[in-house]
C-alpha cells in the first residue's frame, strides 16, 4: 500500500512537469513544426547512435581481417599447427599462444567451476543468516571490481613466490606426467591459471547465484515435502532448473578467461618455446599481442594481427554459444 | 500394524545421508571461504603495503626514469591526471551515444529485428577482449595519424577505453528505460506531450539512478583498464601542461603499475604498489557508490 502511495505521488509530479514542459495549459492546439522536427530529429540520433554499436564491431572485424590479410594468404590454416615465432627468417606460428590460451581458460575454468558454484549453492541456500550471505555475495562481487594488473602485481609479488614450494612438490611427485614436466622456476602457465581463477570467480558467482535465486520456491518445497534432503533437492531439482543461467555464465567466464591480457602478461612467463608443461612458461594471444604489437614491424604486425583474429572469433564463438544456450534453455519455469 | 514404531522420526546425525548432508554443506561452505579469501588477501596486501608508500610527495611528484636514482623514484601525480583525463573523454563518448542507443531499444523499437540485432551485438561487443579495442584504434588512429598528424595520443586511449564502456551503457540503459511502468509513458503521451518531451521529462528521469549506476560500473572498469592504453596512449613522464598535451602520449596509473612492476629496482615497484593503491581505493569507491545509487532509485531492480 505504502509503494502505492509512492508511485503516485511521483506520478503527479512527473505529470506536473509535462505540464510545465508544455507551457500551453489545456488548450487545444496545433503541434508546431518545431516540435515534430525535435521528434524527428531525436528519433534520428538516437537511432544512429544504437548503430554506433554495430558500426564499431564491424569496423573492429574488418581492420583486423585487413591488417592480417597478408600473414593470411601466406600461411593460410598452417599458422594454427606451426610454432616457430622467429622475425629474423619471418616465419610465424601461433601454435604456442593458442595452446596457452586454451589451456589457461580451461584449467582455470575447472577449478573455478566448482568453487563459483558451490559459493553460489552456499550463499542461496538457509545455512548462515542472511546478513552474512549478503556480505559474502558483495564481497565476491567486489573482488571483479579489481583492476586485472594489480592483480598482476600481487601474483608477481606475493602469490608466486608463496605457491612455488607447493608446485615444486608437485613437480617431484607427479614430474613424469608431461603436464608437470618442467620445474617451476617462477613465472608460468600454473600461476597464471591461478590468477585466472581469481578474475573468472566473481563472474561464475554472481550469475549462478542470480539463476539459482529464480527457482520458484514450490520446487524447493514439493522436493522436502517428498522426503528429498537439502543436497538431494539442490542437485536433483534446483541446480537442474537453474542449468541455464549457470551454462551462460560459465561460458561468460570462458570468454572472459580467454581475452583476458594484464594480469596474465606479468605472469606467465612470455616465453615461446612450446612445452606441453603448465609449469613452463608459456603464452597466450593476448599476452603476445601485449608484449609484441608495440615493437612489431612488417610481417610480424600482420601476423599479430592475424593472432588477433583468431583471438576474435574464439571469443565470438563462446559469447554466441553462452547466449543461445540461455535462450535455449531459460523458457523452462517461465 | 503400526508403521511409526518402526522408524524414530528424530533427527538421526549418524544416518548416512544425514553425514552426506553435513559434509557436503562444509564442503560448500569451504568454497565460499576459498572464494572470499584471494579478495581479502588482495586488499590488505594493496591497502597495507600500498598504504605504506603513500605520502604527498608520492601524490604530487613526476616519476623518474627507472634507475636514475635508486632511493627515490618520484610520484605517481601525472598518472593520476592520465587516468581521470582519459576516463573523463571515455565518459564524454560513451555516455551520450551509450545512452541514446539504450533510448532507441527500449522507447522506439522494443522488439524489432534491428534493436533484437543491436542488443545482440552490444553483447559480443561487451565479450570482445579489451586488448583487441586497443589494437584496433592503434590500427585506425595510432598508425594512421590521423588526429592531426599525432601518434599515441591521449585522446586515442580515451576512444579505446570509450569502446569498452559502450556495451555496458546501453545495456543498463535498457534495462533501466525496461523498468519504468508503461503507464507513465502513457499518461505522458495522453495529456499531450511529444515523444521527445515524455523520453526527457519523464522516463529518463524516472530511470536515472538505474542509468548512473550502468555508467559508473562501466566507467570504473574503464579506469583500471590497461590493455587498451599500452598501444594508445603509451605512458609519459610528465603533467600534461596545455590542451596540445592531449595529442600526445600519456600516462596513467594502469600503465604504471604494468611498466614499474616489471622493472627490477625496488623503488619503481613500491610506486607501482603506491599506484595500485590509489587505483583500488577509487575503483572500490566508484562500485560502492554505484550499488548505493541503485538501491535508492525510484524504480531500481531491487524495489520492483
Amino acid at each position: 500500500m505504502k509503494n502505492l502511495k509512492l508511485d503516485i505521488d511521483s506520478y503527479c509530479k512527473l505529470l506536473l512537469r509535462v505540464d510545465k514542459a508544455n507551457t500551453s495549459k489545456f488548450s487545444l492546439r496545433k503541434r508546431p513544426t518545431s516540435e515534430k522536427l525535435v521528434d524527428v530529429g531525436f528519433k534520428n540520433i538516437v537511432v544512429a547512435m544504437a548503430s554506433m554499436v554495430a558500426v564499431v564491431l564491424f569496423s573492429i572485424f574488418a581492420v583486423v581481417y585487413y591488417e592480417s590479410t597478408e600473414s593470411i594468404s601466406r600461411y593460410g590454416l598452417r599458422f594454427l599447427f606451426n610454432s616457430a615465432w622467429n622475425p629474423v627468417t619471418d616465419e610465424y606460428g601461433a601454435f604456442t599462444a593458442i595452446y596457452g590460451t586454451l589451456i589457461t581458460s580451461i584449467a582455470s575454468l575447472l577449478i573455478a567451476i566448482p568453487l563459483g558454484v558451490g559459493t553460489a549453492i552456499f550463499i542461496t541456500e538457509n545455512i548462515i543468516p542472511e546478513y552474512i550471505r549478503n556480505v559474502i555475495g558483495i564481497m565476491v562481487e567486489l573482488l571483479a571490481a579489481i583492476p586485472s594488473v594489480v592483480l598482476g602485481l600481487w601474483a608477481v609479488f606475493i602469490m608466486e613466490p608463496f605457491i612455488r614450494p607447493f608446485l615444486n612438490i608437485i613437480y617431484e611427485l607427479f614430474g613424469f606426467i608431461p603436464f608437470f614436466s618442467t620445474q617451476p622456476l617462477g613465472a608460468g602457465m600454473m600461476p597464471a591459471i591461478l590468477i585466472l581463477v581469481v578474475m573468472i570467480l566473481p563472474i561464475i558467482t554472481s550469475i549462478s547465484k542470480d539463476s539459482l535465486k529464480q527457482v520458484p520456491s514450490k520446487l524447493r518445497q514439493a522436493a522436502y515435502g517428498i522426503g528429498a534432503s537439502r543436497w538431494t533437492t539442490i542437485f536433483k531439482v534446483i541446480i537442474p532448473a537453474a542449468i541455464s543461467g549457470i551454462t551462460g555464465g560459465v561460458l561468460l567466464a570462458l570468454g572472459r578467461a580467454m581475452g583476458e591480457t594484464m594480469a596474465v602478461t606479468m605472469i606467465i612467463g612470455n616465453s615461446n618455446n612450446f612445452s606441453w608443461s603448465i609449469f613452463a612458461p608459456s603464452y597466450t594471444i593476448s599476452s603476445m599481442l601485449a608484449n609484441q604489437f608495440g615493437e612489431a614491424d612488417g610481417s610480424q604486425v600482420s601476423s599479430l594481427m592475424y593472432a588477433a583474429l583468431i583471438l576474435m572469433i574464439l571469443t565470438l564463438l563462446v559469447n554466441v554459444f553462452a547466449q543461445w544456450i540461455v535462450k535455449k534453455l531459460s523458457l523452462k519455469y517461465q | 500394524m503400526n508403521y511409526t514404531s518402526q522408524k524414530s522420526l528424530t533427527y538421526n546425525p549418524s544416518l548416512a545421508r544425514n553425514i552426506g548432508n553435513r559434509t557436503l554443506t562444509i564442503i560448500s561452505a569451504l568454497f565460499a571461504f576459498i572464494s572470499v579469501l584471494p579478495l581479502i588477501l588482495v586488499i590488505s596486501y594493496v591497502l597495507i603495503k600500498g598504504g605504506s608508500y603513500i605520502n604527498i610527495e608520492t601524490l604530487i611528484l613526476e616519476p623518474e626514469p627507472p634507475g636514475d636514482d635508486l632511493l627515490s623514484a618520484g610520484g605517481i601525480g601525472p598518472a593520476i591526471t592520465g587516468t581521470f583525463i582519459m576516463a573523463v573523454i571515455a565518459s564524454i563518448i560513451s555516455i551520450p551515444v551509450g545512452v541514446g542507443g539504450g533510448i532507441y531499444l527500449t522507447e522506439y523499437s522494443k522488439s524489432g529485428k534491428f534493436a533484437k540485432f543491436i542488443r545482440f551485438g552490444s553483447n559480443v561487443l561487451a565479450g570482445v577482449p579489451s586488448i583487441i579495442s586497443g589494437v584496433f584504434i592503434y590500427a585506425i588512429i595510432v598508425s594512421t595519424k590521423i588526429l592531426f598528424g599525432s601518434m599515441f595520443s591521449g585522446i586515442a586511449g580515451g576512444i579505446s577505453l570509450s569502446i569498452l564502456m559502450l556495451p555496458t551503457i546501453i545495456k543498463t540503459t535498457d534495462e533501466a528505460l525496461k523498468l519504468v511502468p508503461d503507464d507513465m509513458r502513457r499518461a505522458a503521451l495522453g495529456v499531450g506531450a511529444s515523444k521527445f518531451t515524455m523520453i526527457t521529462n519523464i522516463t529518463l528521469p524516472a530511470a536515472f539512478s538505474s542509468i548512473c549506476t550502468g555508467v559508473l560500473l562501466a566507467l570504473a572498469r574503464a579506469a583500471g583498464e590497461t590493455a587498451p592504453l599500452i598501444f594508445t596512449a603509451l605512458f609519459s613522464r610528465y603533467y600534461i601542461t596545455s590542451f596540445d598535451d592531449l595529442f600526445y602520449e600519456m600516462g596513467s596509473l594502469s600503465v604504471l603499475i604494468y611498466n614499474f612492476a616489471l622493472e627490477p629496482y625496488e623503488a619503481q615497484n613500491q610506486l607501482a604498489w603506491a599506484a595500485s593503491f590509489i587505483l583500488v581505493v577509487v575503483l572500490l569507491s566508484l562500485n560502492i557508490l554505484s550499488r548505493w545509487i541503485g538501491s535508492h532509485g525510484a524504480f531500481s531492480k531491487n524495489k520492483l
